[in-house]
C-alpha cells in the first residue's frame, strides 16, 4: 500500500502562508507591540521548515533558490550599513533617527531607520536557522 | 449590551476550560494510542477555540478593539490540530501500535492485505506478459 502525505502537504500550503504574513506582521509592529526582527525570523524560518517537513529538501530548494549563506550575509551587511549611514550626518555610529512623513494612500505613518537595523536581524535569523537546519538535514 | 457580550464571553471561556478538562480526562481513560487521539484532536481543539472566541469577545466588550492574532489563533487552531492528530495516528498506525484488544473491525489492515495480494498477482503476471 502507497503511504502520501497529501493532508500534510495541503494543509502546508496554507498554514505556511498564514505564518508568513504572521512573521511579517510581528516584523513590522515589533516597534510598538511585542515583536521584532528575532521572533518574525524565526516565525519566517519555521514556514520553512514546516515546508521542509511537508515536501523534500529539493522541492523546497527548486521553489525557494535562496542560498541562506548569502541571506546572512545581507543581513549582517544592511545591519552595519545602517550604523556607518549615521556618519554621513556626522553624528555617532549606530544613531537612530525617526518620522511621521504622509505617504499617499497610507495616511501619517510613523517610519524609523531602527526598523531597517530590524531588517538585518530579520535576515540573519532567517539565514542563521536554516542553514543549521539544512545542513543538519542533508548530513548522512 | 457590553455586559451581555461580556457574560457571553465567560461562558464560552467556561466551556472551553470544561472541554480541556474533559480532554484530559479522556486521554487518561481511553484504552489506546487512537482512541486517545479522538479525544486530545477533538475536544481540544474546541475547547481552545472557544476559550479564544472568549477572550476576543471579552476585549472587543471592553476595550472595544478586535484582535487580528486571535481571529488567525482560532482559524489556525482549526485547520491544524486535526491535522496533527491525523498524522500522530497514521505515524502510530504504521508502526504498529496495536489496536484495542475489543476493536471490531480494520478497514486500513484489509486494505493493505487487499493491495499487497493485488502486487503479488501483477509480479506474477508480469512475465507471462512479456
Amino acid at each position: 500500500m502507497k503511504v502520501n502525505d497529501l493532508i500534510l502537504q495541503t494543509v502546508t500550503k496554507v498554514v505556511a502562508f498564514i505564518i508568513l504574513i504572521f512573521s511579517i506582521y510581528l516584523f513590522w509592529t515589533g516597534h510598538y507591540t511585542p515583536g521584532g526582527g528575532f521572533v518574525g525570523g524565526l516565525m519566517a524560518s519555521s514556514a520553512l521548515v514546516l515546508m521542509l517537513l511537508a515536501f523534500d529538501v529539493k522541492t523546497i530548494k527548486n521553489v525557494i533558490p535562496f542560498d541562506y549563506k548569502m541571506i546572512i550575509a545581507t543581513g549582517l551587511f544592511i545591519a552595519v550599513a545602517t550604523g556607518l549611514g549615521s556618519f554621513v550626518f556626522d553624528v555617532p555610529f549606530l544613531t537612530h533617527t525617526f518620522g511621521h512623513p504622509h505617504l499617499p494612500g497610507l495616511g501619517e505613518v510613523s517610519l524609523a531607520t531602527a526598523s531597517l537595523f530590524d531588517l538585518g536581524v530579520y535576515l540573519v535569523v532567517v539565514g542563521v536557522t536554516m542553514t543549521i537546519i539544512q545542513t543538519i538535514g542533508e548530513s548522512e | 449590551m457590553t455586559e451581555i457580550v461580556k457574560y457571553g464571553a465567560a461562558i464560552l471561556i467556561i466551556l472551553g476550560a470544561l472541554l480541556s478538562l474533559i480532554t484530559t480526562i479522556g486521554i487518561i481513560r481511553l484504552p489506546d494510542t487512537y482512541t486517545r487521539s479522538h479525544a486530545a484532536s477533538k475536544s481540544a481543539t474546541l475547547g481552545i477555540m472557544f476559550i479564544l472566541t472568549g477572550a476576543l469577545l471579552f476585549f472587543w466588550a471592553e476595550k472595544g478593539y478586535i484582535s487580528a492574532r486571535l481571529v488567525l489563533g482560532i482559524v489556525f487552531v482549526f485547520i491544524t490540530s486535526p491535522v496533527a492528530g491525523h498524522l500522530i495516528s497514521r505515524a502510530a498506525y504504521y508502526t504498529n501500535v496495536p489496536l484495542w484488544e475489543k476493536t471490531v473491525q480494520d478497514d486500513l489492515k484489509m486494505k493493505k492485505e487487499a493491495s499487497s495480494v493485488q502486487t503479488v498477482e501483477t509480479k506474477q503476471k508480469m512475465p507471462q506478459h512479456s
